[in-house]
Order: structure tokens, then sequence, then C-alpha cells
């Protein structure tokens, strides 16, 4: 067997190898050019740029770091990540084993369109409609449980990094359950029918043959919607009501992501100051890529395990 | 089963069970106990009610199943309830978002709106339309569209038929890893390559730039596991012919699943047809229309959404509009993926036979 010896052949196997390549040259120029430009910022820079709590480039001396960034986009993507998950899987659940067959599938469909709707909807829909509806669910929060200091609120506009938790749990429950349905569906036949044929009520047999076939599945369609919530810019920059300190409650307007502190200051920056957020950008890239590549790599032994499973 | 119903001993192979009828009726009592105590108590959020009867639900089918059926069976039942819990909470705010979007966005959706920029209106005053938006959405997209599906199908080819080895790893993670680009990030690196360090100007191209990052992956992805269903036969039979291997994969490979393709590009298009974070980065937006996407800023739908919420102050003549363009938007989208999804059924791969 010659592969490519013919000239058509060698050109073909050039445009497609070239293709192949260019995926890779673009990846790695994204990190080279947001490097480049960071450091330009970064060099600037008279503060730590981790630890300060403030975003003032253009002021004598210019002044910025990522704290409250950082600390906003993990405590929204947290609060996502702890409605989403549980609720995700229930849906899953409820598509795979629990439905009328053909409700199920009719779920799942909408539910796959739902994970094509814009985030600027979303947006929209959480600034205009969401966040009056919450306001009676932050009083009674913080009735209840204000004395924690997490849920104390000020009566301010429901626009907090609670409000932005929760629409981001809404953004990314698509995303979730569609990876975890399909999981769901491979389990294998043998091994529910033979959890029944014990006598195991049904919940018995999602505990004991579904969920833990399921385990790395839900793990990795979690990183996933976790990439997304990390990098979710439109809705919250609707939604949030940013300001630069951390605030230890929730329910307070206040706060920022990275995302979001990008779309938002853009408008109005100098050339220093769009290098200081292309720097907060080249933050926010290596977090994802950490992210993505580990869920893609817990998917990637999955597969390996399955095989010899099946 | 009618039969063990109506005697009046229960069976005693199956023990206790509760009627087929029960749950709804659990639910049904939480759901109106849920709504007077919010009513008693002056709640005016729905998501309060809506919780409270939640809980109660659940307790309550735990509590009565408990009494009646045993341990076991209760917390099957409390499963059960859980999972449908689960399903409505999260469908209710999905299915309101739809329905809000659709019942604000028809006020002034008509053949005015869609005709018509925002040129010569003012951002508080009603009147005006979304044509430079439409205009600049569909020249943004099909400009990332011819970059993405060419560069996109050559590297599944590659990875497919070609691709052995280190190389062929490496573009399989990296093109993974590019799905979960955030949008933002694509458009900064468009921005510091293209107009910060070349020096051109925001135009519609840089935006489409930008999108192409987006698509490309998409592209990879679901072409990918369209060339893996291709059966080995036919390109065997092919290759026993003599012809070369460029030639079947263009003249058998690429047809036989050419169905897959398209529905792929097409699920890619709807998803970067909705992003605005690149497109305000790199595209900036106008009020007027623009229809040269190489030169000078263009509008995009979901900027136009942006910018009437953002620019409006409140007005709601904006947000009537923004609705509008969110209607238009979503209609578009959805409409591109049920053509996706007729594409994919009616020219399927004919395998296994």
């Amino acid at each position: 067997m010659r592969g490519a010896t013919r000239p058509g052949d060698r050109i073909f196997l050039g445009l497609a190898r070239g293709s192949g390549i260019f995926v890779l040259v673009v990846m790695a120029a994204i990190a080279a050019f947001l490097t480049y430009r960071a450091s330009k910022a970064i060099g600037e820079n008279e503060a730590n740029f981790f630890t300060t709590f403030e975003w003032n480039p253009t002021g004598v001396p210019a002044e910025f770091g990522i704290a409250v960034l950082a600390f906003g986009t993990v405590v929204s993507s947290v609060i996502a990540m702890v409605i989403a998950v549980p609720v995700s899987v229930g849906i899953a659940l409820f598509i795979t084993h629990y439905a009328p067959r053909r409700l199920g599938g009719t779920i799942a469909y909408v539910i796959d369109l739902l994970a094509a709707v814009p985030s600027i909807v979303y947006g929209l829909w959480g600034v205009l409609v969401l966040v009056p509806q919450m306001d009676g669910l932050y009083g009674w929060l913080d009735d209840h449980l204000g004395w924690t200091g997490v849920f104390d609120w000020d009566e301010g506009p429901a626009r907090s990094l609670f409000t932005v938790g929760v629409l981001l749990a809404l953004m990314i429950l698509p995303i979730i359950t569609n990876v975890t349905r399909e999981v769901f569906r491979q389990v294998p036949r043998m091994h529910e029918e033979a959890a029944l044929a014990l006598g195991a009520t049904r919940w018995e047999v999602v505990r004991m043959s579904v969920l833990p076939f399921g385990r790395s599945g839900i793990i990795s369609a979690s990183m996933l919607g976790l990439g997304r919530a990390l990098g979710e810019t439109m809705a919250v920059a609707m939604v949030l009501s940013p300001s630069f300190d951390i605030n230890l409650s929730l329910l307070n307007a206040g706060g920022g992501t990275f995302a979001q502190n990008i779309a938002s200051k853009f408008n109005e920056a100098t050339p220093i100051g769009r290098d200081a957020l292309i720097a907060s950008g080249l933050v926010l890239f290596v977090i994802t890529l950490l992210v993505n590549g580990a869920a893609r790599l817990i998917i990637a032994r999955r597969k390996e395990y399955s095989g010899a499973n099946a | 089963m009618s039969n063990a119903t109506l005697s009046s001993k229960p069976s005693s192979l199956r023990g206790a069970t509760l009627p087929g009828w029960s749950t709804w009726a659990i639910a049904a009592g939480s759901a109106a106990v849920g709504y007077a105590v919010s009513a008693a108590a002056g709640l005016h959020s729905d998501i309060q009610w809506a919780l409270i009867a939640a809980v109660l639900f659940v307790a309550g089918s735990y509590g009565i199943s408990a009494k009646v059926e045993g341990r076991r069976q209760a917390k099957d039942r409390t499963a059960t309830s859980m999972v449908w819990v689960a399903f409505l909470l999260a469908v209710t705010p999905l299915a309101s978002l739809i329905w809000e979007t659709a019942k604000r966005g028809v006020k002034v959706l008509d053949g005015y709106f869609l005709t018509h920029s925002m040129g010569v209106v003012a951002d508080a005053e009603p009147g005006g339309g979304i044509y430079h938006a439409i205009l600049g959405t569909l020249e943004q997209v099909g400009l990332a569209t011819l970059i993405s599906v060419p560069v996109g199908v050559l590297t599944a080819v590659y990875l497919v038929e070609y691709g052995r080895g280190r190389l062929a790893q490496a573009v399989t993670f990296f093109v993974d890893v590019m799905t979960g680009i955030p949008s933002i990030v694509a458009g900064l690196f468009v921005l510091s390559l293209w107009i910060l360090i070349l020096g051109m100007g925001e135009s519609g191209f840089a935006g489409s730039l930008a999108l192409s990052i987006l698509m490309i992956p998409v592209v990879v992805r679901s072409t990918e596991e369209m060339l893996k269903l291709v059966p080995n036969e036919l390109r065997e039979a092919s290759l026993a012919l003599g012809v070369p291997k460029w030639r079947t994969i263009l003249k058998v490979v690429l047809p036989t699943s050419i169905g897959g393709i398209v529905t792929g590009v097409m699920l890619a298009i709807a998803r970067v047809t909705g992003e605005t974070a690149p497109v305000l980065l790199v595209v900036w937006g106008t009020d007027f229309i623009n229809a040269n996407p190489f030169q000078d800023p263009q509008e995009s739908l979901p900027m136009y959404i942006y910018l009437q919420w953002a620019n409006s102050g409140g007005s709601g003549a904006a947000y009537d509009r923004a609705w509008a363009a969110a209607l238009t938007l979503i209609a578009f989208i959805m409409i591109l993926n049920l053509l996706a999804r007729v594409v994919a059924r009616w020219k399927a791969p004919k395998t296994g036979r």
C-alpha cells in the first residue's frame, strides 16, 4: 500500500493536513497574542495583578487586579453548579427512566432546542423578568438566613451574584442535561434488568446501576457546563450591577466576573485599558482551558473503560 | 390489576400499595396549600409558592407512602417525586423565557420593523426597525461560514481518513478544547491581532473571524462523527477499482455523509448567530445601514438587542424593540435547528444493509 503518490493525492492530503495544522496554529496564536498584549499591560501595572481590589488602568500610577473578578466568577459559577447539576441529573433521569417514552422523547427534543437559545436572550429575560421575581425570594432569605451574613440583603434591586448564579444555572441546564442523558441511555440494559429481577424498586435500580455507570459522564458534563458558566458574558453583563469590591453577602449588588468586566468596561477603555482587559481575558482563557481539558480527559478515560464493560 | 383493588384484603405477595391517583392528589394538594400559604402570608413572588409546593409535595409523598407502603417504597416515591420536581422547576423558567419573549416580542414585530433601520429614530422614541441588524448578521455569519466550513470539513477529513499518530491526536484534543473557548476570548484574540496589531478597523469581517473561531470546532466535531458512520466497504470498493484516495473521499465518502455534514454546519450557524460578545468588541454596532462587511462598524441582531436595552434609559419603546429583535433571533435559530433535523432525517446515511 503506497499512500500519497499521485499528485492529486498529495495535494489533497496537504490541504487536509494543512487545515488540521491551521487549527493548532490558531490555538497557539490565541495564547501568544493574548499573552503579548497582556504583558504590555502588566508591565505598566504598579499593583499586584492577582491580589489588587481595584481596576484603574488609566490612573497615575496604573493599578488593576483580578481578585474581585476571580471571586465573582468563582462564586457565580459555584452557585450555578450547585443548582444546575442535581436538577440536570434529575431531568436526564426523568427523560430516560421516569417519563412515558413518547413524552421523554419530546422533552429531550425541546431541551435540545433550548440549548440553542442565545445568551443575549437569557440576559434580556433575566434582567426584565427574573430580577423582579427574585425580590420575594431575597426578602425571605434575608428574614430567615440573613444572620449568616451570606444572605444579608439591603433591599436593593436583585441584580447580585446570586441572581446571576440562578440565571447561569438555567443557561447551562440544557447542556448538562443533554450530555448526562446520552450517558444514562448507554447504561447496559442487563444491569437494570438484573436489579429489577432481584426485586429492586425503580430508585434502587437508578442508585445501583444507572448512577454508578453514569458517574464520570455526570462529572464531565458538569465540567462542560462549568466552562460555559465561567465564560458567559452578555447575560451576566446585563443582570449584574457591578462594583469593584468583594461583598460577602451574595444578595447585595456588587462584584463582577471576568467576561462581564470586559464587556462592560470595553467601550470607554483607553489603549492601556484594553490591554488590561485582554490580560484578564487571558486568565479566563487559561481557566476555561484547564476545565475543558480536564472534562475531555475524563470522557476519554471513560471510553476505554466502557469498551471493556460492554 | 383491577381485580386486586376490588378484593377487600390486600394481596399477600405485594403488600399494600397506594392507588394510582394518589400521586396526582398529593401534587394537587401541595400546590393548593403552597398557593394558600403564600396568599395568606402576602408573598408576591411566583418563585416562592412554587418552592413551598415542591417541598410539600416531596415531603407529603414520602410521609404518606412510608405509612402505607413501607420505607423502601417510600424512598422510591420520594425519588420519583424529586425527579418530577426537578423537571418542573427547570422547565417552568425555560417555558417562561420562550413565552415572555413571544408575548412581548409580537407587539412591534411587523413588516415595517423588519425593513427599516434605526437611522433617524432616537433611542427613546417608538418606530424604527432591525433591517440593518438582519443585514449585518447575515453577512457576518455568511462570511464566518465561508471560512469555517472548508477548514472544518478538511480537518475532519484529515482526522478520519488520514489521521494517525501524534499530530492527529493533538488536533483532536485541541479541537475539543477549542469548543469550550468563551466567545469573549475569541473576540479579544481578533481584537489584539487584527485590530490592535495589524491596525485594521472595526468591521463586520473582523466579527466573522471571531465567529469562525467558535464555529470551526463545532463543524469539525459533527463532520468527524458523520464520516465515521460511512461504512468501510464503500471506501474499499472504490479503492479496489483503482480510484485515487482523494477522488474516493470527494466522490464517495463526502456525498454519502453530506446530509449529516449539512446538519452539523446548520447547527454551528445557529450557535454563532446569537453571539454578542465578539461582535461587541470588534464590530461595534451602528444605527445605520452598512452593507459592506469589510469596512466600518456594522450592526447584528444580538448586538441590536443589547444596545436597545443598554441605551434605552428605561424607555418602553426600546424594550419593545429589544423583545421583538429577540423573538426574530430565536425564530431564526429555531427554524435553522428544525431544518437541520429535517435534513438529517432526509439524508441520513444508509448503513447496516
